[in-house]
């Protein structure tokens, strides 16, 4: 035992780095299809290492300590029970649910960053007095933002569990909260640098707390996947904190890697939305100018599954862009069915993602890949937006604001600049759709006017089996 | 249910204000409709046309007597007197020129829809008269000019000998000039074409003209969809332009107007005598005062070096039977909007800045002009926003700069006065800051949720700090840590199960 002690910290921080340079690799694999299954294993290998490495750690430095055995005990018991309820719900969640529980995973990060800083607070042996200074401010900001992280993933939860409204709450002089918020932070920081007292803890962790709360509550429902990804860097940020708290250079790496990475990945959400990325952070960018008055409105026609599947007959090619709408109705089986049932008639199908579909960067992309439908197919916007001008159909499944031609045409629209699926290009166009109501951007979408536009309303997941039974 | 009679014109308009066609859309809008008998003949739709399409053919003195009236060109004093008390008189009014009109019109307590103050918004664009009228005016122009000029538009190399294409000069590219480009380079003629407001190259060229800009300091804004006067320097220059041109094509069609005021001169005498013989000028402009010094409104004159200069003022009425078509369609679209509930009884809404700026007469009150209506958004909002934009822009690359430096001059003096071992913890940081931007920055779109969830998991990897606080002799701490270990390895064992669930999912096709 007693060797084991001396050598266990070098055997943790070997694994350390080892652990590091596997999730760097884990990041880098997942970013391609092919790789993506090998970046598992590396987190895997990685993570299993790391933790491996730190409970040999502490349980060799506990072991002789009777003060210290019901913590030793909580390893075991912390780690089987986190793993079975994890294990449970990743078997048992719904793809569409994917979003949910990305976000309430995050709040697990935010209260365990919480957590550790309250202890670094309670419990601090090792620290020399010239550090405790610095110390103190490490607890600080891994409190602050672990709290942050944790009320503003439970907030994305509840929204997008629609277990609250997904409307943007509008605080009078929002923004000076925020801020105001920021400044009291730092304040009480100072504060408890120079007198370290409990309550000023406790202050902190309120603050953040609500802060959390307020900066998701005011973003809207339809800028989700901007805030989930957001969310993600924030844990990682909470991560890197600990670690400095720690000193403990595994969960800087880690930390850092999640944190930029979720960052970038939310700005070239923002950036795919014309929004402006300094205001997601800031919370509440949701917010858009009032519709205009001058809103474009007319008739709009009803077609029937029948004679959509007649048209989807004579067609050559076909697009389907889903949105949101077919994640809600649980569309993506049938509308896989329907690919494949076209492609077997020598129709030419292919999917059009926008990059803010769904509720979840990618949200869309998991879902017809649960129903199975070859990735090969699937197109992003980019590659796809030249080609509806020769497409005879564009089947518009549960989209609104990302085919609104409004983005593109009317600098007056509140989308205006967003980059969107220019479907109204193509020769026909069917819009599924539950009733006429506006997107979340709360546009009137002057597509469903346009002459070569028809639609379909109803659930859209009976409305394309109608069209496959009628094929 | 309300009666609609469209009435036959004076003598020398030949259009119509509605076809068989439209009475057809009217009458389904709920109205009955009287058809004044021979009100189509020179649009070429006889009455039995009309009667075919459900319309009665009635006596003069019906039509006019209806409580809706259509017609083609303002009415007379006489016709106004024709009119029922508080009828609806639908027609063009042009009622910026003509107060004496809505005069005559208020004293009878009619209501009047001027179909010529239809504002330039892209919802009323289905009733625009003058845009619709003005692309047939467009056309004409340029058949009038071939049907006068005595040579090929198109280049030919025959072997009777080569032809030169005839080079055509259209000044002004509106509605009427566009449709004038287009039809004189489909006749196979070289076409350039000067407008004040530099957007419209890209019209001009996607019809198959050459836009020539006038270069000076100067950018015409328009926020309502016409154009506007120009400075004296732009003018100068553009005089050369026009100059210049005249030398040396062989056609010149000028469409330019600008609303409530004569119209500008843009060839003068000078140029006109610089043209070579055979040349043939078309001023559509000719009613408002003529672009060309030398035209004369609704004549064709012969100049002595040989130039013809024609001013028809009623090149759309020259093509009846397509301009009634589209006249009537424009009434019908208008018709549509203030009938809401096609029952057949015309309701104005004032809220509604389309009809509240047609009605220029409202129960004998005179109702122009209309407020102000901030129309063509388009133009404003970019020439409004572009500056301020670019500002910002360049403003925020001093500004990034700026912020770089002053974030490398922190992290240097944090790092060279932290005390150990935070100079480590920094160098760490900031490196793996930057591998993760690198990272990811090639991620496939599509993997954007695996890579999410992958990364949630990674981040479960703070259960590292907990673990580190378990062996604490602290009872607090040991619990709160024990909890911080739970939820972490939810994370981590959720996330890399549900991410394996899914890229399980993701298959290429083939397989």
């Amino acid at each position: 035992m007693e060797t084991l002690q001396n050598i266990a910290p070098m055997l943790a921080t070997a694994a350390y780095i080892v652990a590091s340079l596997l999730f760097i690799l884990s990041l880098a694999g997942l970013s391609k299809h092919e790789s993506a299954k090998g970046g598992i294993i590396y987190g895997v290998s990685g993570m299993a290492l790391a933790l491996a490495a730190t409970s040999l750690l502490t349980v060799t430095k506990g072991w002789n300590d009777p003060t210290a055995q019901l913590g030793l005990i909580f390893i075991i018991v912390g780690l089987v029970i986190g793993a079975t309820i994890g294990l449970w719900r990743a078997r048992v969640v719904e793809m569409t649910g994917m979003p949910e529980l990305i976000a309430l995973l995050h709040s697990f990060v935010g209260v365990a960053a919480v957590l550790i800083g309250w202890n670094g607070a309670l419990y601090h042996p090792d620290t020399p007095e010239n550090l405790m200074g610095v110390h103190r401010a490490e607890v600080f900001i891994g409190v602050f933002i672990g709290a942050v992280t944790f009320t503003g993933s439970i907030v994305a939860y509840l929204k997008l569990s629609a277990k609250i409204s997904s409307k943007p709450l509008m605080l009078p002089g929002k923004n000076l909260l925020n801020i105001g918020a920021l400044v009291g932070f730092v304040a009480l920081t100072v504060w408890y640098v120079l007198t370290p007292e409990l309550g000023l803890l406790i202050a902190v962790t309120i603050l953040a707390l609500a802060l959390g709360w307020h900066l998701v509550a005011s973003i809207g429902g339809g800028d989700m996947p901007v805030v989930v990804s957001m969310l993600n860097s924030y844990s990682g940020w909470a991560a890197a904190a600990a670690g400095f708290l720690l000193s403990n250079d595994l969960l800087i790496v880690t930390g850092a890697l999640v944190g930029s990475s979720g960052a970038y990945l939310s700005y070239i959400m923002c950036k795919a939305m014309n929004r402006s990325f300094i205001s997601v952070i800031a919370g509440g960018f949701g917010i858009v100018a009032p519709t205009s008055g001058e809103e474009e409105e007319g008739e709009y026609r009803e077609t029937d599954a029948a004679s959509v599947a007649e048209l989807l007959r004579n067609a050559t090619s076909v697009v389907i862009t889903p949105g949101y709408g077919m994640a809600v109705a649980q569309a993506q089986y049938p509308v896989a069915d329907l690919a494949a049932r076209l492609k077997e008639k020598g129709v030419t199908v292919r999917f059009g993602i926008h990059p803010v579909a769904g509720r979840l960067p990618g949200h869309m992309n998991v879902l017809l890949a649960e129903a199975k439908v070859p990735y090969d197919i699937v197109d992003e916007m980019d590659e796809i937006n030249d080609d509806f001008a020769s497409t005879s159909v564009v089947l518009v499944i549960g989209a609104n604001d990302t085919v609104n031609p409004a983005a593109a045409e009317d600098p007056s629209s509140p989308i205006a600049g967003m980059p969107v699926l220019k479907v109204w290009e193509a020769e026909n166009v069917i819009v599924f759709k539950r009733s006429m109501a506006s997107g979340y951007a709360g546009v009137q979408n002057p597509l469903f006017f346009r002459d070569n536009a028809a639609m379909l309303f109803g659930d859209a997941k009976q409305r394309v089996e109608d069209i496959l039974r009628a094929l | 249910m309300m009666r609609i009679g469209v009435t036959k014109e004076q003598a020398g308009e030949t259009r119509v204000s509605a076809t068989p066609t439209t009475v057809k859309a009217i009458i389904a809008l709920g109205y009955k409709v009287v058809v004044e008998s021979g009100a189509g003949e020179l649009s070429t739709f006889p009455d039995s046309a009309y009667a075919e399409a459900g319309a009665e053919i009635g006596t003069k003195k019906k039509a006019w007597s209806s409580p809706v009236v259509l017609k083609v060109a303002a009415p007379t004093e006489k016709e106004i007197s024709q009119l029922a008390d508080n009828a609806i008189i639908v027609s063009l009014l042009t009622p910026s020129l003509r107060p004496d009109l809505l005069e005559s019109l208020a004293t009878r307590g009619i209501t009047a829809l001027a179909l010529d103050a239809v504002p330039r918004i892209s919802r009323a664009q289905s009733m625009d008269v003058l845009s619709s009228m003005a692309n047939i005016a467009g056309y004409r122009a340029v058949i009038e000019a071939a049907h006068e000029f005595g040579r090929f538009f198109t280049g030919q190399v025959t072997a009777a000998g080569k032809v030169p294409p005839a080079k055509v000069l259209v000044a002004g590219a509106g509605v009427a000039g566009l449709a004038a480009i287009g039809a004189a380079s489909s006749l196979g003629s070289i076409v350039r074409a000067t407008d004040p407001r530099p957007e419209v190259a890209d019209q001009v060229k996607s019809i198959g003209g050459t836009y020539l800009a006038v270069e000076v300091a100067e950018k015409m804004e328009s926020s309502d969809g016409y154009a506007k006067a120009t400075s004296a320097d732009y003018d100068k220059r553009a005089a050369e332009i026009y100059s210049e041109q005249a030398a040396d094509v062989d056609i010149i069609i000028t469409t330019a107007l600008i609303p409530g005021r004569p119209a500008p001169k843009l060839i003068t005498a000078a140029d006109v005598a610089s043209m070579k013989s055979g040349s043939v000028i078309v001023d559509m402009a000719a009613a408002q005062g003529g672009n060309v010094d030398g035209s004369v409104a609704g004549q064709k004159v012969v100049t002595s070096n040989g130039v013809t200069i024609i001013g028809y003022t009623d090149l759309p009425g020259r093509l009846p039977a397509q301009a009634s078509q589209l006249f009537g369609t424009n009434l019908v679209n208008l018709l549509k909007l203030v009938t809401p509930e096609k029952n057949g009884v015309l309701t104005l809404d004032f809220e509604d800045i389309v009809q509240r700026s047609v009605t220029v007469v409202k129960d004998g009150s005179i109702t122009w002009p209309p407020p102000p209506v901030q129309v063509s958004a388009a133009p404003v909002a970019a020439k409004v926003e572009a500056p301020v934009a670019a500002e910002k822009k360049t403003m925020s690359a001093g500004r990034r700069g700026g912020l770089f430096a002053l974030g490398i001059i922190a992290l240097y003096l944090i790092v060279a006065f932290a005390p150990p071992p935070l100079p480590q913890h920094f160098l760490v940081l900031t490196l793996s800051v930057v591998i993760g931007f690198y990272v990811i920055g090639k991620v496939h779109h599509a993997l954007h949720t695996p890579l999410m969830s992958v990364t949630n998991a990674i981040s479960g990897i703070i259960v590292v700090g907990a673990l580190l606080q378990l062996n604490s002799p602290n009872l607090v701490v040991q619990i709160l840590a024990g909890i911080a270990t739970t939820l972490a390895s939810i994370n981590i064992f959720g996330g890399f199960a549900v991410t394996r669930r899914m890229l399980k999912m993701f298959s290429k096709g083939g397989k």
